[in-house]
């Protein structure tokens, strides 16, 4: 049997500073080097200064994904030379004397099947690489350390997945899970990242790391899955190693055997006190945890009766689901629920559209309104909504602006109806035959005015003016 | 102008206008001039002194509020942060290190106008206890220049006991202050781990060091630390203390006091006679002070040196891993070599010393040998701590000497690691449980000093300090021979 487990890095993006040190979390929008101090450099005498708040999210994550969490919590040392860590040794946690991470022994359901989740620790993120021809101006490899020090939250599951196609469903789940919790954006770029390890039947286990997306993770996946069986059919040893993901390529390459593992000589940082977590705080936490996508989609469908499919896809997604909560009253709920997830989840498919949109929950709760009464038509409901997410001005304006309104005046109409019965004289014999042909003029009638016109109006207008019932 | 007197004395000279801080700060690097090329216990002076001096003087004299220390000039060891200034730990590798943010230590001292007048010799990165490992040349023990002062803030020590400046800061790992100040004559305090920020203290291991004061007298101990102990925001280590005064009632004496003599600390092979029969002869004194001194054993202290050093080495493998120069450093061309080679390139420029703690720091924690050796030390680390709570629901204070030792010459025992190390056979018990430890002059034998080593548990650095005054005030030794 073929047996999967992933170990998954998830940065805290939603935090204010470092782990530990008062720079910026989410490093992104900073040049090179910049946003760095002495003490996420790792200058002489700098100590580290842990971020409590880092501490309560990643305790957070441990109580979400079921884990048992200590009473205090220990950092240790992870020794080895790389130029991306300033200190050359990682901050980090480790459960071999005694259980001192944020959490250990969780669980979570994918689908049918129970995930246990293995160990969760905090950890700082090292610097990055920008690698010689990476761009056309890098003629060198060059370090920048803005990442380092960064919170990150280390996820690792025991081996219960059997199908690259579970681990990707897993991926999804978790990473939902997170931005539920409002803990990181798992979207912003290197936020979260996964390695795998893969093992067949009775076999050595082979470690996956460098694998960029969680796409690519499941097809690294399959490729070493496929790789490992061919090597077993051919009767050749399979060795237990570290493989990376050539990108390129799309292959796993050898990159050490257990041989060249390194030694990290762990041991426990002074510099940082053990910290303790009572039970007053574990209370205070779940108290104030965000409710879990499971019981949002459950009270979406009892509550408002929406579909379960609708349900679960408004639940699963903090951005939209917020959005329904603020924009429905209770008895617009479902229609509110709808748009979002025939329109608007359409529009704004990707994070910088979210964040440039305008819209906000009136909008919403507007629209739903002018629908019913009849001020607008659905389809012209769709243009307004491209332009709210663009101007963010008021519907009632957006409607006088773009000429949006209902035309439900008789008398327009009219004219109009005469102008396509006389443009459409063919259909107009037709349709005194064959009743069905009416729906085709009524199409006509909504490309003359744009989608506008009250479509019950214009059905009853046409039957009068064609004299049939 | 008497450059001797202590910081107390000092602060009185200003204050009755006896001297200004110019004089006594030109004077002092006069002397520092005259003398230091000899003993050599700095690694550099301050260039503004004299400019901080003035400024100094125009706040007295303008009656603006002027800090506790009135321009006191001190020395601080080079392994102590100052912003904008050089911070080498006696090594090549920081030789052109220039400390981006000031320490605590140096921060509270400057709120109250202290002058730093130099930066002071030490073994590279405080690894040493003769300051032979400086890669910058040794320091000489001004008793006799032929012998050691004591390391690793041999430079500190030195500068005190010459009268080169009215105090210093050192750091005590395993004796780095007490070792100097019993070598030199001068006073000189390991804090309660905690009480002291190590913020701007570059580490050598981490879990057990303190920054501490050296000084001419007991009381000017008590007067600095009580400027440089407190929380720190910057050291998450830091501890509350319950804000004392530790200068008060020091001369409340010892009577009633229990004294434990630290029978391993007083019968070790490599204790010499004359340091036993100063240390016996200290416990008559405290006797005569109305203390009830005892033998006392500690089970845990034959293992001690071995534990330290496991600890140590472990700690400094991975504090001084950083200096790989990679992000500051000195000139290396890094053409022709692979990442490895470079930093072994880099690290090659350590002093011997220092990797020889690297080697053990890479072996004793590693996977196949952490059961053997590292978790053993903190084993005993545990175990001398249990040790220590349980003596001292007993007794107020330990005693015994602070090094079992005299000085000794250059080059003496610099080829027998193993020897060198049991020579803080003494010392490192207040590190590894994090108890306070002070050593007071107490004699000169044979031209050289001996001190007297007491302990207390932890925090009890005011009854510690009344401990050492009471002693102190029993001895009149002769003036120091510069």
């Amino acid at each position: 049997m073929t047996k999967i487990g992933i170990e998954i890095h998830c940065q805290l993006t939603k935090l204010e500073s470092k782990l530990f040190c008062p720079c910026k979390a989410d490093y992104r929008e900073f040049e090179p080097n910049t946003n760095i101090c002495p003490i996420c450099m790792g200058i002489p005498g700098s100590l580290p200064l842990l971020n409590k708040s880092a501490v309560e999210k990643a305790t957070l994550i441990a109580m979400a994904l079921d884990c048992r969490t200590p009473d205090k919590i220990a950092f240790f040392r992870k020794n080895y030379f790389y130029p991306d860590l300033p200190k050359n040794f990682q901050i980090t946690q480790l459960n071999v004397y005694g259980n001192t991470s944020i959490g250990w022994e969780g669980k979570i359901s994918v689908g049918d099947k129970e995930i246990r989740i293995r160990r969760i620790q905090l950890e700082e993120d090292p610097g990055r690489l920008i690698y010689e021809g990476a761009t056309e101006k890098t003629k060198l490899t060059l370090v920048d350390y803005n990442r380092a020090g960064t919170p990150l939250v280390e996820i690792v599951t025991e081996p219960d997945f059997e199908t690259p196609h579970q681990v990707r469903e897993f991926l999804n789940i978790l990473s939902d899970l997170l931005e539920n919790l409002n803990v990181s954006d798992p979207g912003l770029e290197g936020a979260m990242r996964a390695d795998a390890n893969v093992s067949i039947e009775g076999d050595s286990k082979v470690e996956i790391k460098n694998i960029g997306s969680f796409h690519d993770l499941e097809k690294a996946v399959h490729f070493e899955i496929t790789r490992q069986q061919s090597l077993a059919e051919r009767k050749i040893e399979i060795i237990q190693e570290t493989r990376h993901w050539d990108d390129g390529r799309k292959i796993t390459v050898s990159a050490r055997t257990k041989e060249e593992e390194a030694e990290y000589r762990y041991h426990l940082e002074a510099d940082i006190p053990w910290v303790r977590i009572n039970d007053d705080t574990k209370n205070q936490l779940k108290v104030h945890m965000p409710e879990s996508i499971s019981s949002k989609k459950e009270r979406y469908i009892s509550k408002y009766d929406i579909t379960p499919q609708v349900a679960d896809i408004l639940a699963s997604d903090r951005y939209f689901s917020e959005l329904f909560e603020k924009a429905n009253n209770e008895t617009n709920a479902k229609d509110i629920a709808n748009i979002i997830t025939t329109d608007i989840m359409g529009l704004l498919d990707t994070r910088e559209k979210r964040e440039k949109s305008k819209l906000d929950a009136k909008h919403l709760s507007d629209l739903v309104e002018y629908i019913r009464s009849n001020k607008i038509t659905r389809s012209s409901a769709k243009l307004a909504l491209d332009e709210i997410i663009k101007s963010g001005n008021p519907l009632s304006q957006i409607i006088e602006d773009l000429d949006l309104g209902h035309v439900s005046d008789e008398g327009t109409l009219s004219d109009i109806i005469t102008q396509i019965l006389n443009e459409e004289a063919k259909a107009v014999e037709d349709a005194k035959q064959n009743p069905e042909i009416v729906n085709f003029l009524v199409g006509k009638v909504m490309q003359k005015t744009r989608g506008k016109a009250d479509p019950e109006l214009t059905l009853a207008l046409l039957k009068k003016n064609l004299g049939i019932d | 102008m008497d450059l001797g007197i202590s910081a107390l004395n000092y602060v009185n000279g200003i204050k009755n206008n006896e001297f200004t801080v110019e004089e006594f700060i030109s004077e002092s690097l006069d002397h520092i001039k005259q003398v230091d090329e000899k003993l050599h216990a700095f690694l550099r002076i301050n260039d503004s002194a004299i400019k901080n001096a003035k400024e100094i003087d125009a706040k007295i004299k303008s009656n603006q509020n002027v800090g506790r220390c009135y321009g006191m000039p001190i020395s601080v060891k080079d392994n102590i942060c100052i912003e904008g200034s050089k911070t080498t730990c006696a090594s090549k590798v920081l030789e052109n290190f220039i400390a981006p943010y000031t320490s605590t230590v140096v921060s509270k001292l400057h709120s109250e106008d202290v002058i730093i007048i130099g930066k002071t010799n030490m073994d590279e990165f405080a690894m040493g206890i003769s300051t032979e490992f400086s890669a910058y040349g040794p320091s000489k023990n001004p008793w006799n220049t032929d012998y050691v002062p004591g390391g690793s803030s041999g430079g500190s020590g030195v500068s005190v006991s010459a009268n080169e400046c009215v105090a210093s800061l050192g750091s005590d790992t395993g004796g780095s202050i007490r070792n100097p100040a019993s070598f030199c004559s001068v006073v000189g305090l390991k804090p309660t781990y905690g009480l002291v920020s190590r913020y701007g203290l570059v580490s050598y291991a981490n879990s057990i060091e303190q920054i501490g004061p050296m000084t001419k007298t007991v009381e000017d101990s008590a007067f600095l630390l009580n400027m440089i102990y407190g929380i720190d925001p910057n050291d998450n280590t830091t501890i509350d203390s319950k804000n004392q005064d530790y200068l008060s009632n020091i001369d409340a004496g010892i009577n009633g006091k229990k004294i434990g003599i630290v029978t391993e600390m007083t019968n070790s092979d490599g204790l010499s006679a004359d340091v036993l029969d100063a240390n016996n002869d200290a416990i008559k004194t405290f006797e005569k002070l109305g203390a009830n001194c005892e033998q006392v054993s500690l089970q845990m202290v034959p293992y001690t040196v071995a534990a330290y050093y496991t600890i140590t080495s472990t700690e400094a493998g991975s504090n001084l891993a950083r200096y790989d120069n990679v992000r500051y450093g000195y000139e290396l061309d890094s053409s022709g070599f692979e990442f490895n080679s470079y930093i072994s390139q880099a690290r090659s420029k350590l002093g011997p010393e220092v990797i020889r703690r690297m080697i053990l720091g890479g072996f004793v924690p590693s996977a196949g040998h952490a059961g053997k050796y590292f978790l053993k030390a903190l084993k005993v680390k545990s175990k001398l701590i249990n040790e220590i709570n349980h003596v001292f629901e007993k007794f107020d204070f330990l005693i015994s000497p602070t090094v079992p030792i005299q000085p000794f010459k250059f080059g003496e025992k610099i080829n027998d690691p193993v020897s060198f190390m049991m020579i803080d056979f003494n010392t490192v018990t207040a590190n590894l449980t994090g108890i306070p430890a002070i050593s007071v002059p107490y004699k000169i034998t044979n031209g050289l000093p001996i001190g007297i080593q007491i302990m207390s548990n932890r925090l009890e650095e005011h009854s510690l300090l009344q401990a050492a005054y009471a002693l102190e005030k029993t001895v009149d030794l002769p003036e120091v021979p510069v």
